[in-house]
């Protein structure tokens, strides 16, 4: 009757992602109407900064108004259907672009692709580079969303590189090769790698190691690479982020073919927090995908109300660096509340650079090493202590214990609430009679030097 | 083994962008028409927009400007709508929607806002519908001609294959039980199964709105085949003369019995693109009584989710009871008049169109300047039309039409006085063509220099535009 995609369950959405969402929904904390729900923590957005960007629209009410230079532009955009994008806007987007990476590099506007988000984006990568049944490795842990995005209608496999908190979930050379040889022994067909740098969950911006084993890689196996570069605009801390592209340019790369295997995934949902608005984007040096892509990008346009609002904003270059600026410091102490309140709690995260959460190790506080005690953990910090955090389980990770927490989707006050019942559960567990503690072993304590998070707590100031 | 760079789908050519549909836009796009600029440039007609009825929703926006600035009760709500990419939609645009499409239906048929999914445009949710009812290498049954559209949106990434269903002007192209028989059978005779009809009511691009008797007979047809009907709606508010619009919802509505028997196999789609004139805001929807395609269509969205600032825009507008009432009945006037318009202009050059009363064009007789009943003819026809008459319009071939010699003209993306001198350079052509009899004199090609770009600064300019005379 239906296809398979429709009554299957490879959307992916039955996965505990999801159904800490649900519990959410079903009893949300508000600060005066329902001071014992659920906080939300599981939310990857970021509203730190609505109030510079609200400014921004009382300064200039006629963009709004869809007026340009005092004339109407409401029917050239109601018609304005061209999947080419708007110029104007994609002019921006590639200068945003190219700022964030320091203006080391320069990007064209013809070999950008504009789609509704950074969901279909990557979807419409894989319509164009592999064939249902072909594979693309994903270095774990990884947003759970992938699971939909790149498989569900492309029927594209995944298969993970995996990552273990031994180096910092750092990506290596051998779980490269080891993802490959895994991939072949289930006779898929590896058509590239696909990673998010920075990284979401670790907050992490990929380091010029992993780089270039990427590179070297993709070389060797003659395959694509997928940089999805979506929160490349929150990265608040040093080391700075590189882009795969920034260092293919520094190989020499751009006459080599693997020039035309690189392709990065953008969207402004999370630098500017405007995930409704629906607005990503592909860029490719390859004439083809960007031919293809553009075609494809049919199915989820950008809509020209939003095209239009946004390209505004963006060419208001005073503007836009001083809230990138802004945002980032405001990210920062973000960072260091959620980091600091943890600590208190006796919980230690991977030092992280960027995102808008952090990567927190729970491994002490499982009653065993495994993904039921994971799982068990879960349920009791958002049933027990409120806070619908996301399991590593989710992301993939290939160790239990791990736990995404988002910094950026709440008040200060509520953050701090959080923490508060954070403690509060730690202290209680700590004094439980006979709780098996976990055992950390030589692997995890060598990580202390580098791993835990030793930052000095900073006062937040009002705003 | 030397592996392929990139997938068959971003090689191939099932994107079926080289189709003559996608080729006379790119020669008006090398030489568009300007009133003032580029007055023997190439009028466009191949383009079915509504650009008739925009100055309603400026004077709307206008009295209403903090809808579109973000606010509620003269309170900003920016982060509210920026953070909103829930694919379930804004409650308020989901109802407004369902109600303006009841309305457009004369309030014969109601619709559930829990069963409506939306989309980014109507190109999104046919997609999506295939993605739900076929596996890769099952068919789609569609009656031609058809939207040339249809041969990207549900064949290219869905893998579905179409198999027309094929009408013929000897009844004015209505779907007839031996037609639908036929192409049943025919995909039969090619290994195919059959998940379904895909129907345009009103249909594009014959103008015309669906017969009860075609409905019942479609209806009829899917329950005995056990499988889907798609109608798509887009064109369901432009329909201005009578018959009125019958949806397949009503029909039914109407009878209980094949309303049990066929009820979660029949889907809707919607879209804001040609009633309201909005095709750039991306607005679609699917409608369906399944709860599980509906489910599966709206995680599917994820992938083409309506811009929230978008839907907080047009829920206020479509909200606004007496504005829509309004919009409908004078839009509907307009394009009827210059459907006339249209009509009376092809007479005068002694060309006939089929009788219609919905959409944005006509589908047009030319077989009598064809010099020979071929499709190869057909081109050349048409080839003439752009390059020496200068009007872009869609041959029959695009849309799959078995019969050569009929095109679509557009009749309501351009002004009034363009339209007119459109008419004019056809009077012209075929009085030199008749005169000439079997040789036409090539009137030259305007060289126009293509370094001046189609586009100013930012978006399309549209040439000088028609004020219509009635009040708003």
């Amino acid at each position: 009757m239906l296809s398979r995609k429709a009554s299957c369950d490879s959307h992916g959405q039955d996965s505990s992602y999801f159904l800490g969402w649900q519990e959410y929904e079903k009893n949300p904390y508000h600060t005066v109407h329902n001071p014992t729900g659920i906080i939300q923590m599981g939310l990857a957005e970021n509203q730190l900064s609505f109030d510079l960007i609200e400014s921004w629209l009382r300064r200039n009410p006629d963009i709004v108004g869809l007026k340009r230079d005092g004339e109407s532009a409401f029917r050239e955009l109601a018609l304005f259907q061209d999947y080419h994008g708007l110029p104007v806007f994609k002019n921006e987007l590639v200068d945003f672009m190219a700022k964030i990476r320091g203006n080391r590099i320069i990007f064209a506007s013809n070999k950008l692709v504009l789609t509704a988000g950074a969901t279909p984006a990557n979807e419409t990568l894989m319509f164009c580079l592999a064939e249902p049944g072909e594979a693309f490795l994903l270095p774990t842990p990884y947003y759970p969303g992938f699971d939909r995005d790149l498989k569900w209608r492309t029927g594209v496999e995944i298969v993970p590189i995996h990552c273990s908190s031994s180096n910092g979930f750092r990506i290596t050379s051998s779980a490269l090769e080891r993802a490959y040889q895994q991939a072949q022994k289930l006779n898929l067909n590896v058509k590239g790698v696909l990673v998010t740098n920075p990284s979401n969950p670790l907050g992490i911006t990929m380091n010029r190691a992993e780089l270039n084993h990427l590179i070297d890689f993709a070389i060797d196996k003659n395959i694509h690479i997928v940089s999805d570069e979506i929160y490349s605009g929150t990265v608040f801390d040093s080391p700075k982020f590189v882009s795969i592209m920034e260092l293919a340019m520094e190989r020499e790369l751009y006459n080599a073919d693997i020039w035309n295997r690189i392709h990065i995934v953008y969207s402004l949902s999370k630098d500017l927090g405007v995930p409704g608005f629906r607005v990503g984007m592909i860029y490719s040096n390859n004439e083809t995908v960007v031919d293809t892509a553009t075609k494809m990008s049919s199915f989820g346009l950008v809509s020209s109300q939003t095209q239009f609002l946004l390209a505004s904003i963006l060419s208001d270059k005073k503007f836009t660096e001083k809230y990138m600026k802004e945002t980032q410091r405001r990210l920062k102490k973000r960072r260091e509340m959620l980091v600091s309140g943890l600590r208190n709690a006796g919980i230690q995260c991977l030092i992280s650079n960027a995102g808008l959460f952090c990567w927190v190790d729970m491994r002490h506080l499982l009653t065993s090493d495994t993904f039921e005690a994971e799982k068990e953990l879960w349920k009791r910090i958002v049933c027990e202590v409120g806070l619908n955090i996301s399991a590593g389980s989710s992301c993939h990770c290939s160790e239990p214990g791990w736990f995404r927490i988002c910094f950026a989707n709440m008040s200060q006050e509520t953050l701090q609430v959080a923490m508060q019942r954070m403690k509060a559960f730690t202290d209680s567990s700590n004094s439980a009679v006979s709780q098996q503690q976990f055992v950390n072993n030589t692997r995890a304590r060598s990580l202390t030097k580098w791993v835990f998070q030793l930052s000095s707590y900073e006062s937040e100031p009002h705003r | 083994m030397k592996m392929r760079l990139l997938s068959r789908k971003a090689t191939c050519n099932t994107h079926g962008q080289d189709s003559s549909y996608f080729l006379g836009w790119q020669e008006y796009e090398k030489n568009p028409y300007d009133e003032v600029l580029n007055p023997k440039g190439i009028i466009q007609m191949g383009l079915a927009e509504n650009q008739l009825s925009f100055d309603f929703l400026e004077s709307w926006l206008a009295k209403n400007p903090d809808v579109a600035a973000f606010k509620r009760d003269g309170k900003s709500i920016f982060p509210e709508l920026a953070l909103f990419q829930d694919y379930h939609g804004l409650p308020a645009f989901k109802k407004a929607l369902v109600d303006f499409m009841a309305e457009i239906r004369g309030n014969k048929v109601t619709f559930d806002p829990n069963h409506i999914v939306l989309t980014a445009g109507a190109t999104s949710a046919n997609e999506t519908l295939m993605f739900c009812l076929a596996e890769p290498g099952e068919a789609f049954l569609l009656p031609t001609p058809y939207y040339p559209g249809f041969d990207r949106d549900l064949k290219w990434r869905p893998g579905v294959e179409i198999v027309p269903i094929q009408c013929t002007s000897s009844n004015n192209f209505q779907i007839t039980e031996a037609a639908l028989q036929q192409a049943y059978q025919e995909a039969e005779k090619r290994n195919l199964r059959v998940k379904g009809v895909l129907v345009t009511n009103p249909s594009n691009p014959l103008g015309t709105t669906m017969s009860r008797n075609e409905l019942n007979l479609l209806i009829d047809f899917i329950s005995d085949k056990d499988m889907h009907l798609i109608s798509d709606e887009i064109y369901s508010g432009t329909v201005f003369s009578s018959p009125g619009f019958v949806s397949v919802m009503e029909i039914l509505n109407e009878n209980n019995s094949l309303k049990d028997q066929v009820w979660d196999r029949v889907h809707v789609v919607y879209s804001l693109s040609k009633d309201l004139g909005l095709p750039g805001f991306r607005v679609g929807a699917i409608y369906s009584n399944n709860d599980t395609v509906i489910d599966a269509a709206r995680k599917m969205s994820s992938f083409g989710v309506v811009s929230s600032q978008t839907q907080y825009l047009l829920s206020a507008m479509l909200s606004d009871k007496k504005f829509t009432r309004n919009y409908i009945t004078q839009n509907q006037k307009r394009l009827k008049r210059r459907q006339r318009m249209l009509i009376s202009g092809l007479q005068k050059a002694g060309i006939s169109c089929l009788e219609s009363n919905a959409g944005l064009f006509c589908w047009v007789d030319m077989r009598h300047l064809l010099q020979s009943n071929t499709f190869e003819a057909e081109m050349e026809l048409w080839k003439k039309i752009v390059y020496d008459v200068r009007l872009n319009i869609s041959p029959g071939s695009s849309c799959h039409c078995t019969e050569p010699g009929w095109f679509r003209v557009c009749f309501a993306n351009m002004s009034e006085q363009t339209l007119e001198l459109a008419m004019k350079r056809l009077k012209a052509f075929v009085v030199e063509l008749t005169a000439n009899g079997c040789s036409q004199s090539r009137t030259e090609f305007s060289s126009w220099n293509s370094k001046r770009k189609s586009l100013p600064k930012w978006v399309f300019r549209l040439s000088s535009r028609d004020r219509e005379q009635e009040e708003p």
